[in-house]
């Protein structure tokens, strides 16, 4: 029997609906709210020479990467089944559509990870 | 053509008669939140592998009001999956038995948010600790 490659989707998509519920209100609210305005946190909490240090370390690397990739992985399997709710019929071209450009995202943020350099 | 067409029953509008669906669609919809930030993320690491003068450009447009009130309705869905996300844990993970007895799905739902206020709080310290 051909193995399926369902558990692999679904597991990306609870790793990322869990990351995303853990920290995802609190990460739009600190890049999108609070460094924005000043609120809470200082303006140039994410300067450029800052966000550099960040994005160069191993940890914060592996942050950033982690919750692009498992937040789009999330988002396009979801949005994939919502189709059929919505009463689009989808098929192999569609699974190729939401998961290649999961894929795509994925590779962009790694290829933008290692430009930055360690 | 084929001349075969077979009776397909429209979908249009169907989860609109029960309360149920509809936070079924509300649920399922904050995905396309998830996607929208997800997608403000790597186009800032795109403009910060790019270097100075695009990470600035990037900033200013994050400081837009039009950015501002985006993020705050993105802030009020993405709180939202976290509520739904863990509403449905109960129906999405093993049962759970603890000495013996079947763990509720009150408190596995609970826990869960608790968990998330948590790790909210635990990121918030860490970046005050960060902060310049």
């Amino acid at each position: 029997m051909k193995r399926s490659n369902a558990p692999v989707f679904w597991g990306l998509f609870g790793a990322g609906g869990m990351l995303s519920a853990l920290l995802g209100p609190m990460l739009v609210f600190i890049t999108g709210i609070a460094v924005p305005l000043g609120l809470v946190l200082p303006r140039d909490f994410m300067s450029y020479p800052r966000m550099l240090a960040f994005a160069q370390h191993w940890a914060g690397k592996s942050f950033v990467f982690a919750v692009i990739a498992l937040f789009i992985w999330h988002a396009a399997h979801r949005i994939f089944h919502s189709l059929h709710d919505v009463g689009i019929r989808t098929g192999a071209v569609a699974k190729l559509i939401f998961y290649g450009a999961a894929l795509l995202v994925t590779l962009l943020t790694l290829r933008a990870l290692l430009v930055i350099g360690f | 053509m084929s001349a075969r067409r077979p009776y397909m029953r429209p979908m249009r509008g169907w989860w609109r008669r029960d309360p149920f669906f509809v936070r079924y669609m509300i649920r399922e919809a904050t995905a396309l939140i998830v996607a929208a930030y997800a997608l403000v993320l790597l186009a800032g690491v795109l403009c910060l592998a790019q270097g100075e003068a695009a990470w600035n450009g990037w900033l200013t447009q994050l400081r837009s009001p039009v950015s501002i009130v985006l993020h705050v309705l993105m802030l009020a869905v993405m709180i939202y999956h976290t509520y739904s996300w863990f509403e449905i844990m109960p129906k999405t993970m093993p049962a759970l038995f603890v000495g013996g007895k079947r763990v509720t799905a009150t408190t596995i739902t609970m826990s869960g948010l608790a968990a998330a206020v948590a790790a909210a709080a635990a990121l918030l310290a860490l970046a005050w600790m960060l902060r310049p």
